[in-house]
């Protein structure tokens, strides 16, 4: 089976800073990692990959340093990784995002099944894995938590419904979208991790990719981040003191007061 | 659309049991003050015609209600829903599409919104009109509620939002407003259903959906075993509230992960969340730390969650929950 992973590289830590000029995110100088949620759509990818001798290519859509990502997703047994990185695509909403993905596979020609993570967790839209497949003009599943059955022409999976869960069959090619309870993701293997460090990462382009630049990036996006602030903080916490029975008390009181409850 | 207002402004609703739901509610009223300002008109959708209050929607606000002739609304028929909402969409030409953030913004909505063109701001908190460039302005968290982020659409139409719930309220409503209904045929044969619904599993453990409530009582690694998950359940109980959890828990197994709350796991935004034995680390305060008054219990005084709690007690949760929980039994009787 032909498994293509979708991963994105994100701040590795979750503080981030406004730049007081621009007023958008400063991104330079911080650590970045393959997005957490990814990591269980790589695993996935790769025990597909071992089940059926099949193949794992992993795709990120980011800078050039991206590309240290992916060779980490190499170190974890993919097969092969692609970056896709041009100027053209800053700024890129999901549906932008999404359109760069989508023309990515459709140069890879074949495939079976495109895994992505829930979301991202800067972001935090969970948006690029059904707009792919609509881009795609193939089936979704979304919050896929287990995968019953790998056939030739379709797969059976379990997502997390609202009521509890959903055993779904699935036409292929399609794409899902899958929940950390899918897998404990593997340690990379020293052979891994040398395969990592020798590893050649190709770079499309906007051009290689047959993009129209104004389809793409801040121009070709239908979203625009026209502010970022930082939310407004309450007022410091207020500590209960007392013993047991008063803190309490007092806890019931200003839940009360304030008809939470 | 009309020349310089939003245009017709859709609330896609979501039912339950044949009942819409209260997020969709807070949504239509939310839909009705902003077409208020910008002149604009109110549609609800209805994915199907065995809604039973479909009736009651005009009363919070919609002047059409569109009964769209599509499989029950519980189940697994998103090929079919995207369908037909394109359709609909492609033929009436909404200014704006509102929809609750759950099932449909997590797979129908996003394809909706590229098979029509256009992108989805997801996840919002609030949304308002901006008078001066007559757009839609929304408002939405990121970087694990850290960071607010204002989105507008500055050429694409409809101008697509999904919300999370919690995020409105429900308005009063007004018995004399009638809203038209208009009953929506639709092709059946038109739809190469590509996914298909095998089987439902009912997790009868969770008695209120974490996603939707609004009280979750979470509790953390403090409780030190999963036997303990009682006294938190028990609180949970009493206050009609939904069981949470941070990561810990579930990675040791003493709870599924249906119940995480955090980065990996849920993100939440309840009325109240009450933390019992859970530090707070930030993996854990990116899912919840959006929800309006956060009460922390832990014996740890440094523990990084009272720096988000609204109110915190340090103290041994063995005792304090317990005492919690018989006091708030008491009140009612």
């Amino acid at each position: 089976m032909n498994v293509i992973v979708c991963i994105k590289q994100v701040p590795a830590k979750i503080k981030i800073e406004i730049d007081a000029k621009t007023g958008t995110l400063a991104s330079g100088g911080v650590d970045r990692a393959i997005n957490p949620p990814d990591l269980y759509a790589l695993e996935e990818g790769i025990r597909i990959k071992e089940r059926t001798k099949g193949k794992v290519t992993v795709l990120t859509m980011g800078l050039a340093k991206a590309d240290e990502s992916l060779k980490e997703a190499v170190g974890y047994g993919a097969d092969e990784a692609i970056l896709l990185s041009d100027p053209a695509f800053e700024g890129s909403d999901t549906w932008a995002t999404s359109h760069v993905l989508a023309k990515a596979i459709k140069k890879i020609g074949q495939f079976d099944l495109v895994l992505c993570g829930k979301q991202s967790i800067d972001g935090e839209t969970g948006q690029v894995g059904p707009m792919l497949a609509e881009a795609l003009g193939v089936p979704f599943v979304s919050l896929v938590n287990k995968i019953e059955e790998l056939g030739q022409t379709s797969i059976k999976v379990m997502r997390m419904s609202d009521e509890g869960h959903q055993l779904i069959e699935m036409m292929l090619p399609g794409v899902i979208n899958v929940v950390k309870e899918i897998n404990v993701p593997r340690i990379p293997s020293l052979r891994g991790l040398m395969a990592a460090k020798k590893a050649a990462i190709p770079v499309w382009n906007a051009q290689e990719l047959g993009i129209d630049p104004a389809t793409i990036g801040l121009a070709g996006s239908p979203t625009r981040v026209a502010k970022v602030f930082f939310p407004q903080r309450a007022a410091k916490g207020e500590m209960l003191q007392g013993d047991t029975e008063g803190q309490v008390d007092q806890l019931l009181e200003k839940l009360r007061q304030t008809k939470a409850i | 659309m009309t020349g310089d207002g939003l245009g017709d402004i859709w609330v896609i609703t979501e039912q339950r049991n044949g009942r819409t739901k209260a997020a969709s509610y807070a949504l239509i009223s939310r839909a009705w003050k902003l077409a208020d300002e910008c002149q604009s008109r109110v549609a609800t959708v209805c994915l199907s015609q065995g809604v039973e209050d479909a009736g009651q929607l005009a009363a919070y606000g919609a002047d059409k209600v569109y009964l769209l002739d599509g499989p029950a609304p519980d189940g697994w028929n998103d090929d079919a829903y995207v369908k037909e909402l394109v359709d609909l969409a492609g033929r009436e030409k909404p200014g704006v599409i509102l929809a609750t953030s759950g099932s449909l913004g997590s797979s129908v909505i996003p394809r909706v919104a590229v098979a029509l063109g256009t992108g989805v701001a997801a996840n919002c908190i609030s949304l308002d009109f901006d008078p001066q460039s007559r757009m839609l302005v929304q408002t939405r968290p990121a970087f694990g509620g850290t960071l607010m982020a204002n989105m507008v659409f500055p050429k694409k139409r409809p101008q697509i939002a999904t919300v999370r719930p919690h995020a409105f309220k429900k308005g009063e409503p007004n018995s004399a407003r009638r809203g038209e209904m208009i009953r929506v045929d639709f092709d059946r044969q038109s739809v190469t259903a590509k996914t298909k619904l095998l089987n439902v599993v009912k997790d009868l453990t969770e008695k209120v959906r974490l996603d939707e409530a609004e009280i979750v009582v979470c509790g953390g690694r403090g409780l030190g075993k999963a036997e303990n998950f009682g006294f938190v359940a028990e609180l949970a109980d009493v206050l009609g509230a939904a069981l949470g959890t941070s990561r810990p828990p579930v990675d040791d197994g003493w709870i599924t992960y249906a119940h995480q709350v955090g980065q990996t796991g849920k993100t939440v935004s309840p009325r109240l969340y009450i933390a019992c034995g859970v530090a707070g680390a930030p993996q854990h305060l990116a899912g919840m730390q959006t929800s309006e008054i956060i009460v922390a219990i832990n014996e740890d005084p440094k523990a990084p969650i009272f720096e988000v709690a609204t109110y915190g007690i340090v103290g041994d949760l063995f005792k304090i929950v317990p005492l919690l929980t018989k006091k708030l039994r008491e009140a009612r009787g």
